[in-house]
């Protein structure tokens, strides 16, 4: 079943092409990475499917809604992290959650349950009352992942959730991200680590707004004769004339 | 609805949590009236004043005792000769001289009409002005006197300017002009920039792609900063009528009306600032800068409008607070109703509705 379907998106600033003609399905319960350098037209991409950005043509279907036309299905039916976390630092911990259970529209008799099982699921039963900003940055992340499916999304986008993380950290974010699967959601992951890019059950490799590959990490290795995805990675970016910004 | 408050709630956190912010909101306001109120005034006390007098009668003399008995104006000397004039004011040590005529007293008598002279140092034209208007009021108030006690008629000069304000008191005019400030400071400032920072938090993408529809996102920014704007014009109104003495002569419900419209004007023109910028910095920059110095030096807080260029003037119209001080002043310190103020109610509503539609669509660009 796709959950979410490109047909030739494209986005153009001016005469800039940001997303160039890009087209692809996910499945439900995939987790579908979206590799590329900065700038190469990700988090353009992932903004015109979230309805945050109208395609300049081309259609994009997100849990069954067109993007353009329907975006306020859509956003009923998806959770978004950014890079930025969008947490609110001078909130309590348990006060963000509850905050963004109400905007998402989690049910007002579920919300306090929902906030437990949240703070129980990531160990932040002690942190309950902590103000967000005196969090390692490791523990906010996870934070902010768990508060953008507490509503139960069919799909979350995250845009380079994991930036400016360290490795080990990383690896238990990405335990999250397979949980989140595990239960039936489907995760649309952007990320310039390659080594992340080895979790995902298919990835897509983007330059210059067009995307150059897609498969799963191991056909991918085996067509480029590589013996990661950071080998693949960068015989395809070689290709790039765009400056990352 | 839920959402609504869930989310008002939360920016009251956020001011209350944050120190500097609540300072700002609920105890600059106090500071500003009281500083404006006290310490900046416009009024001149003690001017020295010298006399030139080669009439020395009834009359003339009158007239000094008048001036040197007023809390405005100190006699320091009196001339022999007109030549002195121009040293004395060389040296800087005199605000005012007075030349009478020959004959002073005797040319009322006969004529009906005698001439008195007010030298002042031009250099500064705002002090210049209120020292004029000082005086001739004070010759205005003599000419009164003998006009009853004597019935003497002779030739009244009539000064409007400060009818309503007769102990030439400038907290008249502070006072309209902080409320001005300061609601445009809590609403426009406060909320562009917490627009502004839901913006660099990256808070306001995650809005966006939430359910939660974008005039909610407005109205629960606005709102508490509405509510906080009327916390501080009912403290600037209290401090007004009980420390600074000056009383609400006028109907309050009107100059609640009156502050009601400034205030949607402010929060419009906060969101519309919001619209256009991405950074707290540069959100609180351009309130500053466009929004409350031109308050400041445009409105008629600090120098009066009829004195500015005419091109000043000109631009004073589009100064929401320019109008809102005049409905101020009629109100409240002239006691006036609401048919002396229809006009400043029509422009600030027009403004109020243009700014809103503006920054409203702005907003919705965001989503494209």
């Amino acid at each position: 079943m796709k959950v979410i379907s490109a047909n030739n998106l494209t986005k153009t600033f001016g005469d800039f092409i940001a997303v160039d003609n890009i087209s692809f399905d996910v499945s439900k319960g995939e987790i579908f990475g979206f590799l590329g350098a900065n700038g190469a037209g990700k988090t353009t991409a992932i903004k015109m499917l979230c309805g945050l950005s109208k395609p300049t043509s081309g259609k994009g279907f997100v849990a069954g809604f067109d993007v353009e036309k329907e975006s306020e299905q859509v956003k009923k039916n998806i959770g978004y992290m950014s890079q930025k976390f969008a947490l609110y630092e001078d909130l309590k911990v348990w006060e963000n959650i509850r905050l963004y259970a109400g905007i998402y529209g989690v049910p007002e008799k579920e919300i306090s349950s929902k906030t437990d099982l949240l703070l129980e699921s990531i160990g932040f039963q002690k942190e309950k009352n902590t103000l967000v900003k005196s969090l390692p940055l490791g523990w906010k992340q996870k934070l902010a992942f768990s508060v953008s499916i507490i509503h139960e999304p069919k799909i979350v986008f995250l845009d380079e959730p994991t930036g400016g993380v360290d490795p080990l950290a990383r690896r238990k974010f990405w335990e999250l991200i397979y949980q989140a699967a595990d239960k039936g959601i489907t995760v649309f992951v952007t990320t310039h680590y390659m080594d992340e890019a080895e979790y995902c059950n298919r990835v897509t490799i983007m330059v210059d707004g067009k995307i150059e590959a897609l498969d799963t990490p191991q056909n991918l290795k085996t067509e480029f004769n590589q013996n990661s995805m950071d080998g693949v990675f960068h015989q395809l970016a070689r290709k790039s004339i765009r400056k990352a910004d | 609805m839920k959402q609504f408050l869930i989310f008002t709630k939360k920016e009251f956190y956020h001011i209350f949590r944050d120190r500097w912010t609540t300072l700002i909101l609920l105890v600059l306001p106090i500071l500003m009236i009281i500083l404006f109120g006290f310490g900046i005034t416009t009024e001149i006390k003690n001017t020295k004043f010298a006399v030139y007098d080669p009439s020395r009668d009834v009359a003339s003399q009158g007239i000094i005792n008048k001036f040197s008995t007023s809390e405005y104006f100190t006699l320091s000397e009196y001339l022999d000769s007109p030549e002195q004039i121009e040293k004395l004011f060389q040296k800087g040590k005199i605000g005012l001289v007075i030349v009478f005529s020959e004959k002073f007293h005797e040319n009322i008598l006969h004529t009906g009409e005698a001439q008195v002279q007010l030298i002042l140092d031009g250099t500064d034209p705002n002090t210049a002005l209120t020292l004029t208007n000082y005086a001739t009021q004070i010759i205005n108030l003599y000419q009164q006197e003998q006009k009853e006690s004597k019935n003497i008629l002779y030739q009244i000069k009539s000064e409007i300017k400060l009818l309503y304000n007769p102990t030439l008191k400038g907290e008249y005019n502070t006072v309209p002009g902080v409320m001005g400030m300061v609601l445009m400071l809590i609403c426009a400032m406060m909320t562009s920039v917490s627009i502004a920072r839901e913006k660099e938090l990256g808070t306001m993408e995650v809005l966006l792609v939430s359910p939660m529809k974008p005039i909610i996102i407005i109205l629960s920014k606005v709102v508490p900063y509405f509510f906080l704007s009327l916390i501080n014009l009912t403290t600037i109104l209290l401090l007004s009528v009980f420390v600074l003495k000056v009383p609400i002569v006028g109907s309050l419900w009107l100059l609640i009306f009156v502050s009601l419209i400034f205030i949607f004007v402010a929060l419009a023109l906060g969101l519309l600032i919001s619209s256009v910028v991405e950074k707290q910095m540069v959100a609180l920059l351009i309130s500053g800068m466009a929004l409350m110095m031109p308050i400041i030096l445009l409105s008629g807080l600090m120098f009066p409008i009829e004195n500015m260029p005419i091109v000043l003037q000109w631009i004073s119209n589009i100064i929401p607070a320019k109008w809102f001080i005049i409905a101020v002043k009629n109100v409240m310190i002239k006691g006036l109703g609401i048919a002396s103020i229809i006009n400043e109610i029509i422009i600030l509503t027009s403004m109020a509705v243009i700014l809103t539609a503006i920054s409203l669509k702005k907003f919705k660009t965001r989503l494209e």
